[in-house]
């Protein structure tokens, strides 16, 4: 239970983190920590305004996505407690639920029949399938190298080996969850959430003609996903045994540099340019090959 | 007693012709009702029995008492799949072929409702008989009478033509059967099922298995053997094509399967041929899913992505039967065994009501449909929980089966060796890209087809169709829905099946892991499904005490915004067919503008994407063996002295081959 309790807290935070962390970085003092929370108030209080052409799946696709991914944070462990609801393959469950609140938000958008719209439903579609398989390889890694194939499991076993090769791999793991993150959260360098221009726009040209309510959804979907990435990057790097309380302030603190990271590299790189971004993801899947690679060595199934 | 009865009710299908036209529909649905009936209670006493097996012998003196029905438990499974949707087909065939009556003569629904009934017989035979012959001439009978369903709109010259290529590659697939039990025949004196242990067990397994395979796999769509059924399913109704891709391609896997339980040696190879083609076939079959146009064949194609992952399910299972790892044979079968029932469930959905929208729009060309969804709300509907499933999202049916087929796969990774794990991990990547592309396909045909507004005229006049075409769709919906949230009552049997089949005793892997991660899957499901019903709740009131008002779609400042603007089918495929050119081919046809072209005249534009398989493996080889006989026809000169000559010629070179002792 501490986990989906701890993933709620740090949502409210992350998105604000990010922001003051742009901000300082571009020399601004900007905004409160929790002015993301304030704009999601802003956003309840206002009326909505619906287009003609939407019908009915314009109206539930922000309520389904957010449905799902609040499930899938539900099958999140925290070190050594189990997640709330935890069984063998999960993370596929996992995946596949994710996949269906995108289906509903990429169908939502084409619900417009704005091109606009269509064009960004289109890119992430195409992103999140090349994304894909990275996801499943490394899961399938993890399932080699500790012989459980639940989260709980995976990390409950994951430093018990005492192979010193442990650190290239969680190097490994580490940098292709964070960017797993970054793409699936459309954060640079593969989206800007900060754009100006619709062209160049992916999931915020999605969600151009949500207002209100629908909108607060989205939002509060997205900020709930960063918290997710975030304990599964903490449940890699942290061994399982520690202390409680340790882990705890691990989390946090793992989770503000999750942020900070995220702000800095939207500081200082600029977006991919839209074509160059599959050959970008597809590489993932190689590195998270590579990563499997290893685990044959440790396993010493390879040499 | 009740096989005289199933003999009465075949030897009835004859009466159709005779009967008087207003009750033609309606007898032929009571036959099928009565088969259905009688024959799913012969499985569910299979089932509840405690042999597993069920001998239904023909009466004394009839046919040489030869012809012996046995039904073990995968038959009794796929009686079940096939009843399903045969019935459901035929319910939904009433409202779609009211059109036709019409105008068209008696003889017409005649032969299609007796085609029907004997497509349905000789499927139902395929899976009980056993014997080698008889096993011929039902597969023999259900290619036949398949035939006659697809050419119902014969007058069409296209229709026709589809017609005969698909009956050709049938025997095609037939002769490669008969190839096989003719060789078993000969090494063991008898041509049966039984028999394919004896051969096994003294001769070598792959060649007479690849004979089998390739045969069946004609049936069932393997890549690079499928050039049939992107054309033959948009030519035949919808009814038709939703029993074709749903049931009928399965019974290639059923043969499979078959041929499977007696194979002895060479397991691996075996496995990992059918694991590296069934990967190909998913793979592609998506791929190609993806830049069609046209509804039915976008189906057709997703029917191989479908079969592809049936395959892979039975190949990790041969694998695990091979390394001995029973928990991948169990998994594997079982994911593949279950997905044989999801995807006739969802696939005869999707057609049906694709064959729906073909009747109120009058096209099947996506880029001019749209806006179907406020004109079909019911039909759009049952589409997105076809489409739904067919990605195998939860909580729907075909993610219980591909979590099933993954769970194999993921569980064995860390016992098995290198080339294994390598294997498997490419299996699992390739079977993740394809769900991802499935959805990719799936947001485009559902997006295009039912969202935005209307692309064309044909779109704008369409209006949802009758009732008892939309209540006939209903049974397979709430099959998905119960097999997606309580998917223990039916993985269960399926687990018992393959462990029954494939000799494992009992369920000795790990007995309380697998339900108990399907109950955990149902519960996080609920919990899902309520999740979503109490936020729309709480929405709904919320908006009430907001201020909501509607206005156009946002322009991004454009204010004159057209239908025609709308992101189409090729548009939302553009990026993705630039990675996937070398695979599709995708062609352009348009004119360029001339460079001293002042004032351009109209112009077209079309984008085609070639089958590459079938233009590489059908159409270029066709055209060589074409172009040879034409050189041959030289001979055929007409004239009565060559003819004549030709026979001497014969004789002489008769004469001497056995003079020579050759021949």
């Amino acid at each position: 239970m501490t986990g989906i309790i701890l993933i709620m807290l740090v949502s409210f935070l992350f998105p604000g983190v990010i922001l003051r962390t742009k901000s300082i970085a571009s020399g601004r003092k900007g905004p409160g920590l929790l002015q993301p929370v304030y704009d999601i108030g802003v956003l309840l209080r206002k009326g909505s305004v619906f287009s003609n052409t939407t019908g009915l799946i314009f109206q539930i696709a922000p309520a389904v996505a957010l449905a799902s991914i609040f499930c899938s944070a539900l099958l999140i462990p925290f070190a050594d407690q189990n997640s709330v609801i935890s069984f063998d393959g999960d993370f596929v469950f996992f995946a596949y639920l994710l996949a269906l609140g995108r289906f509903f938000m990429i169908i939502g958008a084409l619900d417009t029949g704005s091109s606009f719209e269509g064009m960004g439903a289109n890119r992430e579609a195409l992103f999140s399938m090349l994304l894909e398989p990275a996801f499943f390889i490394l899961m399938g890694t993890f399932a080699m190298l500790t012989g459980y194939t639940s989260f709980a499991e995976i990390f409950r076993h994951f430093y018990i080996s005492g192979n010193q090769y442990m650190l290239i791999y969680g190097i490994l793991g580490f940098y292709l969850l964070l960017q797993i993150a970054l793409i699936e959260n459309s954060r640079l360098p593969v989206d800007d959430p900060k754009t100006h221009l619709e062209l160049t726009m992916i999931h915020e040209v999605m969600i151009l003609d949500h207002s209100g309510f629908d909108k607060a959804l989205i939002h509060i979907g997205t900020y709930i996903k960063f918290a997710i990435y975030g304990s599964l990057i903490f449940n890699g790097i942290v061994p399982a045994k520690w202390n409680i309380f340790l882990q705890i302030g691990l989390f946090l603190s793992i989770q503000a540099m999750f942020a900070i990271i995220i702000g800095l590299t939207e500081s200082f790189r600029a977006r991919n340019k839209m074509n160059k971004n599959p050959k970008f993801i597809l590489t993932l899947s190689f590195i998270a090959l590579l990563a499997f690679v290893v685990v044959l060595i440790l396993t010493d199934k390879l040499i | 007693m009740s096989t005289i009865l199933f003999l009465i009710l075949i030897l009835l299908s004859f009466a159709v012709f005779f009967i008087p036209r207003s009750l033609k529909y309606y007898f032929t649905l009571f036959l099928i009702a009565c088969i259905v009936v009688l024959t799913t209670f012969w499985s569910l006493n299979v089932f509840s029995g405690r042999d597993g097996q069920m001998i239904v012998e023909a009466p004394t003196g009839f046919s040489g008492g030869g012809f012996l029905l046995i039904i073990d438990r995968l038959s009794a499974f796929f009686i079940i799949v096939i009843n399903i949707t045969v019935f459901t087909g035929f319910l939904y065939a009433r409202g779609y072929l009211a059109p036709y009556q019409e105008g068209s003569n008696n003889l017409r629904f005649s032969i299609h409702y007796f085609s029907y009934l004997w497509l349905f017989i000789s499927m139902l035979l395929v899976v009980m008989v056993r014997n080698g012959l008889f096993f011929l001439i039902a597969w023999e009978i259900m290619a036949l009478s398949s035939f006659f369903l697809v050419i119902f709109e014969a007058e069409k010259r296209m229709i026709m033509k589809t017609g005969i290529s698909y009956l050709i590659q049938m025997h095609l697939g037939m002769f490669f059967i008969l190839i096989a039990f003719i060789l078993v025949e000969r090494a063991t004196g008898r041509m049966n099922f039984d028999s394919l242990g004896i051969y096994f067990s003294s001769n070598p397994n792959i060649l007479l298995f690849m004979l089998f395979f390739i045969g069946f796999a004609i049936k069932a769509g393997f890549i690079p053997l499928h050039t049939w059924l992107p054309e033959a399913h948009p030519a035949a109704p919808s009814h038709v094509s939703g029993v074709m891709s749903g049931v009928m391609i399965k019974m290639g896997i059923y043969g499979i399967i078959r041929v499977i339980i007696y194979l002895q040696h060479d397991l691996l190879q075996i496995g990992v041929i059918i694991v590296v083609i069934s990967l190909i076939s998913s793979l592609l079959g998506v791929m190609m899913a993806i830049v069609q146009h046209d509804l039915k064949r976008l189906l057709a194609y997703h029917s191989i992505e479908n079969i592809g992952i049936i395959g892979l399910g039975i190949g990790t299972g041969v694998i695990g039967i091979a390394t001995n790892n029973k928990l991948l044979t169990v998994f594997g079968f079982s994911g593949g065994l279950l997905h044989v029932l999801n995807h006739s469930l969802f696939k005869s959905l999707l057609f049906f009501s694709a064959g729906s929208v073909y009747r109120a729009s009058h096209t099947r060309n996506i880029e001019e449909m749209g806006g179907l969804m406020k004109k079909m709300p019911y039909t759009s509907l049952l589409f997105l929980l076809g489409s739904l499933a067919i990605c195998g999202l939860p909580p729907f049916n075909g993610f219980i089966s591909e979590y099933l087929i993954y769970m194999g796969m993921f569980d064995s990774l860390s016992a098995s060796n290198l080339y294994q794990s390598i294997m498997l991990i490419i299996v699992i990547a390739g079977l993740s890209l394809t769900g991802g592309l499935a959805i990719f396909c799936f947001t485009k045909a559902f997006g295009i087809a039912f969202l935005g507004e209307a692309r064309s005229e044909k779109a704008s006049n369409a209006s949802e169709v009758i009732k008892s075409m939309i209540l006939p769709q209903i049974i397979p919906a709430i099959f998905i829905l119960l097999i997606g949230l309580a998917s223990v009552w039916f993985v269960k049997p399926v687990t018992g099946i393959v462990t029954e089949t494939f000799g494992i005793p009992g369920m000795m892997i790990a007995p309380e892991q697998v339900p108990d991660s399907l109950v955990k899957i149902s519960i996080i499901s609920g919990i899902f499904m309520l999740f979503v019903i109490t936020l729309l709740i709480y929405r709904y009131y919320h908006l009430k005490s907001r201020t909501v008002s509607a206005g156009p779609t946002w322009g991004c400042g454009y204010t004159a915004p057209s239908p025609k603007q709308q992101y189409t089918s090729t548009s939302f495929a553009y990026n993705y067919n630039h990675l996937a050119k070398p695979l599709l081919q995708t062609k352009k046809i348009m004119k360029d503008i001339e460079q001293n072209e002042i004032f351009p005249a109209g112009r077209t534009f079309e984008s085609q994407s070639d089958d590459v398989f079938r233009k590489y493996i059908i159409d270029k080889p066709v055209g060589w063996i074409s172009e040879l006989l034409k050189k041959i026809a030289m001979m055929q000169t007409g004239l009565i002295q060559h003819y004549i000559l030709y026979a001497f010629i014969f004789m002489l070179v008769v004469f001497l081959l056995t003079y020579l002792k050759i021949i």
